[in-house]
């Protein structure tokens, strides 16, 4: 159970996330961090059917989450997105047209071996 | 005051700022991630077991004083790290968040006394390397379109 769980966390996360990029490139950057641009921000993003897609994947990560918490520790909770790290920077550079060269490779590489370690 | 000044001057205090306010975003995402995640799995273990296809099961965990902060405090995390995916490249902003992973570790060590083994210290390390490498690279590299960039 607990597996499945952790499969499903991990899909969800990588398809929110960069469901979530390509709507926030297509509404535009928050130029400054002021409440208001925030409550704008929220506003957009009810018309913005990328964003709402990935807000659905999340959603179903987040009960799944739930549910793994429930039964096991944070421990067990954290490698659940570590499979993520390397297959959401795969669709980052081949989806979202990302420069990702070595350093970013790296950089994913070295922090989802980080998460599996942690959880020992 | 700053419409006096030569071109140049301008274009680097924008990128200085825009950088900074990046860098902004990313300690909010960090923090509120860790805050969230930690009231969150508190709250949860209070609660006890859960697994369930209904939504509707899961409302009993907002009961928990801990669990509904966990997820106020996660709701701020999700609009930061959208405002920040505007901003910045995904592939730059999941190693550099990782560092909260670093602090849950770190944090759960010095206020827990949870025990660090060295397989942990490891992961520890391997992540910070990771977090120092993506901080390398620029936080953007799409601007309009991808292919025009070299």
């Amino acid at each position: 159970m607990r597996w499945i769980l952790v499969g499903i966390i991990a899909l969800c996360n990588t398809l929110g996330d960069v469901l979530n990029t390509a709507g926030m490139k297509r509404q535009g950057e928050i130029e400054d961090l002021r409440p208001r641009s925030f409550v704008t921000m929220i506003q957009r993003i009810f018309r913005n059917p990328l964003v709402l897609g990935g807000f659905a994947a999340m959603g179903v990560s987040f009960f799944a989450l739930l549910s793994l918490l429930s039964i096991t520790t944070v421990s067990f909770a954290v490698p659940a997105t570590a499979a993520s790290y390397l297959l959401e920077t795969l669709l980052a550079k081949y989806v979202l047209g990302e420069d990702v060269r070595w350093r970013r490779w790296a950089a994913a590489s070295l922090v989802a071996c980080g998460v599996v370690l942690l959880s020992f | 005051m700053q419409a006096t000044s030569p071109q140049p001057a301008i274009s680097t205090s924008f990128k200085g700022s825009h950088a900074r306010k990046t860098q902004i975003l990313v300690l909010v995402v960090i923090v509120t991630n860790v805050v969230g995640n930690v009231s969150l799995s508190r709250g949860m273990h209070q609660v006890g077991r859960i697994v369930s296809a209904s939504p509707l099961d899961y409302l009993r965990a907002l009961e928990n004083p801990w669990t509904l902060f966990g997820i106020g405090v996660l709701v701020i995390w999700m609009l930061s790290d959208l405002a920040l995916l505007s901003r910045a490249d995904l592939s730059f902003v999941l190693p550099v968040t990782a560092s909260a992973y670093v602090l849950v570790a770190i944090g759960g060590h010095f206020l827990l006394h949870d025990h660090i083994s060295w397989q942990r210290w490891t992961g520890i390390v391997l992540i910070t390397l990771g977090v120092i490498l993506a901080e390398e690279t620029p936080d953007r590299t799409t601007n309009g379109t991808p292919e025009s960039r070299s």
